[in-house]
């Protein structure tokens, strides 16, 4: 999802036998759901493990802000031109809190940011594919942040108190998001052919993406049962993703769009839709960062935090005088 | 506790009240340079869609919080006086109004 894989330095589950005694504490109150705040002990991998999710997560909504922005001035009214701009706003305000729960843990935010910019921290895959028509910015409310309220429901009842209520406050902000996506493409797909057209090409290409946002396979997935047990993981990708298939299909239907999948059908027995073979190697080389845009993306970025440098440093400046000011009139 | 580079603005905690007669409550937090700074970023970050009539901003530094590894000595001796919630004295049910 917005953290795909998260490492968490551990080879296998921990089992009870091979936790130490404040270890096994810890473990008995996250299977209470007592929440772990700042200042309680925390095993050093349950640690290092969540400052890579919520900083993966944080970086997927600052990075993420990069393909709408995009649109922002191309906008088809100033009423869409304000709703864009209220969205990606949203986007920056989800960074921060993230940011913020992040450094709770103990880590600076300048270090997250040259994390992101040395290419050790990673983002979400979906924002490494190009907005190439206005369309793109309908089927991203509809499909992306659709995906991203689908991981992160669940996460508000993770273990780690800032990160959960970090969560709380995006996911109030989100269904925003994935409507006015929807709102775009019912206008497209009830417009002309060619808008109708448009709306479909936006489906084709953004439809797998979407689905890779889940990250790979449960059977591939070696750190997801770490998470699971420290509950920082509370559904797995193939239940979320199903989960996510089940509620869009008719939605596109309503649409009146196809899903660009062959094998995709209601089954029945199993109560869900059955869907075609994702192609992995494709996820897998966007996370390497050869998907259509990585490059872009990080030098959008990396040039932002160098123009704005200025402006850090003269902030700062600013502040010591007035410190200064006011000690000499006292 | 963060091992803050130099140079970066420091850390705020922010407190909006959302209506009028209510407490300030604790939303999260944010850099800024300054304390003005700190009160108009709080408005970006937090108050996005009428969440508040008012602002205060703390610098974190400037909290002072109880230990938790003595929460047992500090909190501990509430737990044996249940007598101090009204639900410790049963009324009896033809008295009314109390
Ligand atoms: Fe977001
Ligand atoms: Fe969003």
């Amino acid at each position: 999802m917005y953290a795909q894989q998260v490492d968490t330095g551990l080879a296998k589950v921990q089992s009870n036998a091979e936790m130490d005694a404040a270890e096994r504490a810890f473990q008995a109150r996250i299977d209470a759901d007592v929440k772990i705040e700042p200042t309680d002990w925390m095993p050093e991998a349950y640690r290092r493990t969540l400052i890579r999710q919520i900083q993966q997560h944080a970086h997927s909504e600052i990075v993420g802000m990069l393909p709408e922005g995009n649109w922002i001035g191309r906008a088809p009214s100033l009423k869409r031109k304000a709703i864009l701009m209220a969205k990606v706003q949203d986007e920056g305000g989800h960074g921060l809190y993230l940011y913020a729960a992040a450094e709770t843990l103990g880590v600076s935010r300048d270090k997250l940011v040259e994390d992101l910019h040395a290419g050790k921290a990673k983002y979400s895959s979906i924002f490494n594919y190009p907005t190439l028509t206005w369309a793109d910015i309908g089927a991203i409310g509809w499909l992306v942040d659709g995906a991203a309220i689908m991981n992160q429901i669940p996460l508000c009842r993770c273990s780690y108190g800032p990160y959960a209520r970090a969560m709380v406050r995006i996911c109030k902000e989100e269904s925003f998001h994935q409507r006015q996506g929807y709102d775009i493409m019912l206008s497209l797909a009830r417009g002309t052919p060619e808008q109708k057209a448009m709306a479909q090409d936006a489906l084709d290409r953004w439809w797998w993406p979407s689905l890779m946002m889940f990250g790979p396979p449960d059977a591939d997935s070696v750190h997801s049962a770490q998470s699971a047990k420290w509950k920082i993981k509370l559904l797995s990708n193939d239940e979320l993703r199903q989960r996510f298939v089940d509620q869009t299909v008719p939605q596109a239907d309503y649409l009146g769009i196809a899903m660009p999948d062959a094998d995709l059908r209601w089954n029945e027995a199993r109560g869900h839709y059955d869907f075609g073979a994702i192609d992995w190697s494709e996820f897998h080389n966007v996370l390497k960062g050869n998907g259509p845009c990585n490059r872009e993306r990080l030098a959008a970025r990396v040039e932002a935090w160098e123009d704005g440098a200025w402006v850090r440093e003269a902030a700062v400046a600013y502040a010591a005088k007035e410190v200064l000011r006011q000690k000499e009139a006292a | 506790m963060t091992s803050a580079n130099a140079g970066e603005w420091p850390l705020w905690e922010i407190f909006i009240r959302s209506q009028h007669g209510l407490a300030h409550k604790h939303v999260g937090s944010l850099h800024a340079s300054d304390a003005a700074m700190a009160v108009k970023n709080a408005r970006d970050v937090y108050t996005r869609r009428n969440e508040g009539v008012s602002i205060w901003v703390v610098r974190s530094a400037d909290i002072v919080a109880s230990n938790p590894d003595a929460r047992d000595e500090l909190f501990d001796p509430a737990s044996s006086k249940v007598y101090r919630h009204p639900t410790f004295f049963p009324m009896p049910e033809d008295v009314k109004h109390i």
